[in-house]
């Protein structure tokens, strides 16, 4: 039988992996925001996304609250270790929560303007921000021996963890421009198709960087896929897929762009856990220290009742997650909502 | 300044802000399930309007409770990090299953409800109303459930410095959920209603949207009346609970030194922690011991059971919990008042009675504020009760300049926040329900392009909005 350690490490991979396709879009429509210029096309971009965005964000939250149930040390020691970027990233989700709301109750010029900075703002930088994250989970933190982190803030920002917090924000506009580019009619549309194309390329600059560092520079992290050869099926489905992705904008195919978009971001998911499988904070100091699903989970009761509530939940959430995305399935119009 | 006291005052001051608002949705939500229901079973333009209006205050009130409630979470694992370690095997399935049960149930019906009219059925629609509340009251269930298991922790043994399940039924059903979760719901909708009725009694009197102001009214009347009334009973049974698990606590809620049989209960005293006495204490014999175990001469504990440096702060326990019942006592005047009047048919002349109804809005807020302020203050110094201290509790390698930062900066975005909430919903509350044309047609985000908008903006009972505008019209 798995044991229940790893069967949550990766679960635990399965929601962020929704979060961040789901959210992707969202977020990836806030980093255009300010890229609409007229007052309606801001609508519609608002509301090409208005009914999910906080169902969406709720992955992200449920992906801590099991992080925090199932391996309390990783939770602890991440959210404090990192307690400045992860600030950044509350006030930018604080500020972003409000902006849907809030902007449209009051006609006011400055009123909007202020609530369309706070929600591109608050869009960016968290998709920039999970990618640095992310990248330094690749390269490993220094850990003391209580699992704190023992580095400074400027580590943090070390080059490889910025091309990778560069490629998950590239991923993240690509998401949201080819989301509007399916959603919507007109002008919009149009511009958005070149968005997707920019984001795309940067996205492929940026994957070929990585890709290149990992194998130059960071050889802990081939360690599994040497192990275990068909591992390298991920990365190469992440390279085909985003291709793809190129291809579709080319071809003017909205709906398979999307489709494309979406599993390469769960490829390159499954390639990171793969990497860094199992452990969820690489010491880099010494490999000894790192928080791994083995020494860092609750205890076995816990992962069996949280299993429980998982299974009992998920499908659930997932079913009226499925209806609500068909009732609103269709081109968005301002006015139409 | 020392990163203990910073990171309560962050946790507290958060958290307290938190709570202004989802007590407010919780209980409308309720209301808004009523109005919905009368608007499925009739079809009449009159009950759309009305469920219109309060769901566009919902929708602010719920945003922000959103924004601030992303903090809490996050919370756990920045400033109290020994904490999350200590009982993460117990505190973080609640929070998990909140999310999976509630949270996603709540967002998913919001956004069904907000951009559905005009696009979905009736049937649809009061179903998505009913789902929203579901989801807003299990919600409160789940993070109750975590709450009270740091005030009365059951079903765990400590291995190796942390607490490891041992019972989930027990953790869950620990000594304290039932009593706390039926309290804060009726506190709830105690709030919710009580906010309804407040803001149609300013309708009323600015003779805005009388006929939708009237029903509202009616309803949130009810709605606080019965609600109020559950709180005696409710939090009568917290507080044989509280006597029952947490002697130390009741103690300084009463101002109790000696332990003794037959104890008094203090109306009011002025609580001299230093020299261990109460001034100008007025006390009627007897009746804690009878309130706490329902027999005047039980044996009630008194805070000299255990040494200075293990007591909650005194004063504010003790005034906080004199406060709520004051506020329990208000709410039941004047909803008692107001029920009285609209039996007889003169309720909504009787201006004074208005003015009350508006001016006790904010009142239920400050209840919650305190009640809390007992629960958690009256708890320390525990984080987990006579199991984790809270100055073990916090994340010691966050430096206290980092707190303060976040801490400054958490001041000035509420503050920037709770002024554009106020501020939105006293626009739209002047607002009042919209003409038909409107709120029979689009929402959210797109409404502002429908055609027509801003010529409805003016206002179709325009006498009357003008008439009222100057608000002292009485
Ligand atoms: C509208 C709000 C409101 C009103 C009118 C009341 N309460 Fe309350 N009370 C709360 C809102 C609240 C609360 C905010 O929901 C608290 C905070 C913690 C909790 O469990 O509920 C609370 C806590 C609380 C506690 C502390 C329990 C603990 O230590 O955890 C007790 C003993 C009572 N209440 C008892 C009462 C009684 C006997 C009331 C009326 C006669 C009353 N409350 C009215
Ligand atoms: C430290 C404790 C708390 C934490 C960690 C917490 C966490 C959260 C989070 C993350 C959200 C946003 C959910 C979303 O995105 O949709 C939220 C909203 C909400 N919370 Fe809290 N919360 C806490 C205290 C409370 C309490 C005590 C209650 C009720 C008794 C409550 C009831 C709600 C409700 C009903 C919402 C939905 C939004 C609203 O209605 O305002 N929360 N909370
Ligand atoms: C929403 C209403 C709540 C209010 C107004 C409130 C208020 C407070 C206050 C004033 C403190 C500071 C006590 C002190 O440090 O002296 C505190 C501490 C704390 N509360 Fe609550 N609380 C609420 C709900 C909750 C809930 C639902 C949870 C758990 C899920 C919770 C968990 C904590 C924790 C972990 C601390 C820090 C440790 C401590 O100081 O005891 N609180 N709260």
């Amino acid at each position: 039988m798995i044991e229940l350690q790893i069967v949550w490490f990766l679960l635990i991979g399965v929601v962020l992996t929704v979060y961040v396709v789901l959210d992707g879009f969202d977020l990836g429509v806030g980093i255009w925001h300010l890229f609409a210029r007229r007052d309606d096309e801001r609508r519609t971009l608002l509301t090409s996304v208005g009914p999910v965005w906080d169902g969406n964000e709720v992955w992200l939250l449920t992906g801590g609250g099991a992080l925090f149930a199932a391996f309390p040390p990783v939770y602890a020691a991440v959210f404090s270790g990192l307690y400045l970027p992860m600030m950044v990233v509350l006030f930018a989700l604080i500020a972003r929560a409000v902006s849907f709301e809030f902007r449209g109750k009051e006609d006011a010029r400055g009123w909007r303007a202020g609530w369309d900075l706070a929600f591109a703002l608050g869009s960016m930088i968290p998709a920039l921000l999970l990618g640095v994250v992310a990248g330094n989970l690749l390269r490993g933190l220094p850990l003391d021996l209580r699992g704190d982190y023992a580095g400074g803030f400027l580590e943090l920002l070390h080059p490889f963890a910025l091309v990778v917090g560069g490629l998950g924000f590239a991923l993240f506009a690509q998401q949201g421009a080819v989301w509007v580019w399916m959603k919507t009619e007109g002008e919009l549309t149009d511009q958005a198709r070149g968005w997707a194309f920019l984001s795309w390329g940067a996205a492929a600059l940026l994957f070929v960087a990585a890709t290149i560092w990992v194998l130059a520079g960071l050889p802990h992290v081939r360690e599994n896929f040497l192990a275990l050869p068909v591992l390298w099926g991920l990365p190469v489905a992440a390279l085909v897929l985003l291709v793809l992705t190129g291809w579709a904008v080319l071809a003017d195919h909205p709906g398979r762009g999307f489709l494309f978009s979406s599993l390469t971001i769960v490829s390159l998911m499954a390639t990171f856990g793969a990497s860094v499988f199992p452990s969820f904070v690489r010491a880099s100091n010494d490999p000894r220290l790192s928080l791994t699903a083995y020494n860092s989970s609750s205890s076995d009761l816990t992962l069996e009742v949280m299993l429980v509530i998982a299974g009992v939940g998920v499908p659930l959430v997932a079913g009226y997650t499925i209806w609500v995305y068909r009732k609103f399935r269709g081109k968005v119009r301002v006015g139409h909502y | 300044m020392d990163a203990v006291i910073l990171a309560r005052l962050q946790f507290a001051f958060t958290v307290g802000f938190h709570f202004l608002f989802p007590p407010l949705t919780i209980g409308m939500a309720w209301v808004i399930v009523g109005t919905m229901w009368k608007w499925k079973r009739t079809g009449e333009d009159f009950w759309l309007r009305i469920s219109r209006f309060w769901i566009k205050l919902f929708a602010i009130t719920f945003a922000t409770g959103v924004a601030t409630g992303i903090t809490m979470e996050f919370q756990f694992g920045t400033n109290w990090a020994e904490y999350s370690r200590f009982v993460g095997d117990i505190f973080g399935a609640p929070l998990a299953a909140e999310a999976i049960f509630a949270f996603f149930l709540e967002s998913s019906f919001l956004g069904v409800l907000l951009f559905g009219f005009g696009r979905f059925s009736r049937t649809t629609l009061f179903v998505a109303a009913l789902l929203v509340a579901i989801g807003a009251t299990l919600s409160a269930f789940w993070i109750i459930v975590a709450n009270s298991w740091m005030q009365t922790p059951a079903g765990f043994e400590l291995v190796g410095g942390r607490a490891e399940l041992t019972d989930f039924w027990a953790a869950v059903f620990n000594p304290s959920t039932m009593p706390r979760y039926t309290h804060t719901i009726a506190a709830s909708l105690t709030t919710g209603a009580l906010f309804v009725m407040g803001v149609s009694a300013l309708l009323l009197r600015r003779g805005k949207s009388v006929e939708e102001a009237k029903a509202s009214l009616r309803i949130a009347l009810i709605l606080a009346f019965a609600a109020n009334l559950a709180q005696l009973g409710t939090g009568h049974w917290h507080g044989m609970q509280v006597a029952e698990t947490q002697p130390t606590k009741l103690a300084a809620t009463e101002g109790l030194f000696d332990t003794q049989r037959g104890a008094p209960f203090v109306v009011f005293a002025i609580p001299n922690a230093e020299e261990e006495r109460l001034d100008a204490a007025v006390e009627v014999p007897g009746l804690l011991s009878w309130l706490s175990f329902a027999d005047f001469d039980a044996e009630v504990k008194g805070l000299r059971e255990v040494p200075p440096e293990e007591r909650p702060p005194l004063g504010e326990v003790f005034f906080s919990f004199r406060a709520m019942l004051a506020l329990w006592g208000w709410f039941m005047l004047l909803t008692s008042v107001g029920l009285f009047l609209l039996w007889r048919r003169r309720l909504f002349e009787q201006r004074w009675w208005l003015r009350l109804a508006v001016w006790t809005i904010p009142l239920p807020f400050v209840a919650n504020e305190v009640g809390w302020m007992v629960a958690e203050l009256g708890r320390q110094p525990w984080a987990v009760q006579d199991v984790l201290l809270t100055r073990d509790a916090i994340s010691v390698n966050v430096p206290a300049w980092q707190i303060l930062a976040s801490l400054l900066l958490f001041g000035l975005v509420y503050a920037l926040l709770f002024v554009a909430w106020f501020y939105l919903l006293r626009k739209h509350v002047r607002k009042g329900p919209e003409p038909a044309a409107v709120a029979s047609g689009a929402a959210g985000e797109g409404a502002a392009a429908v055609p027509g908008r801003s010529a409805a903006d003016s206002d179709a009972e325009g006498p009357a909005a003008v008439a009222g505008d100057d608000g002292k019209g009485g």
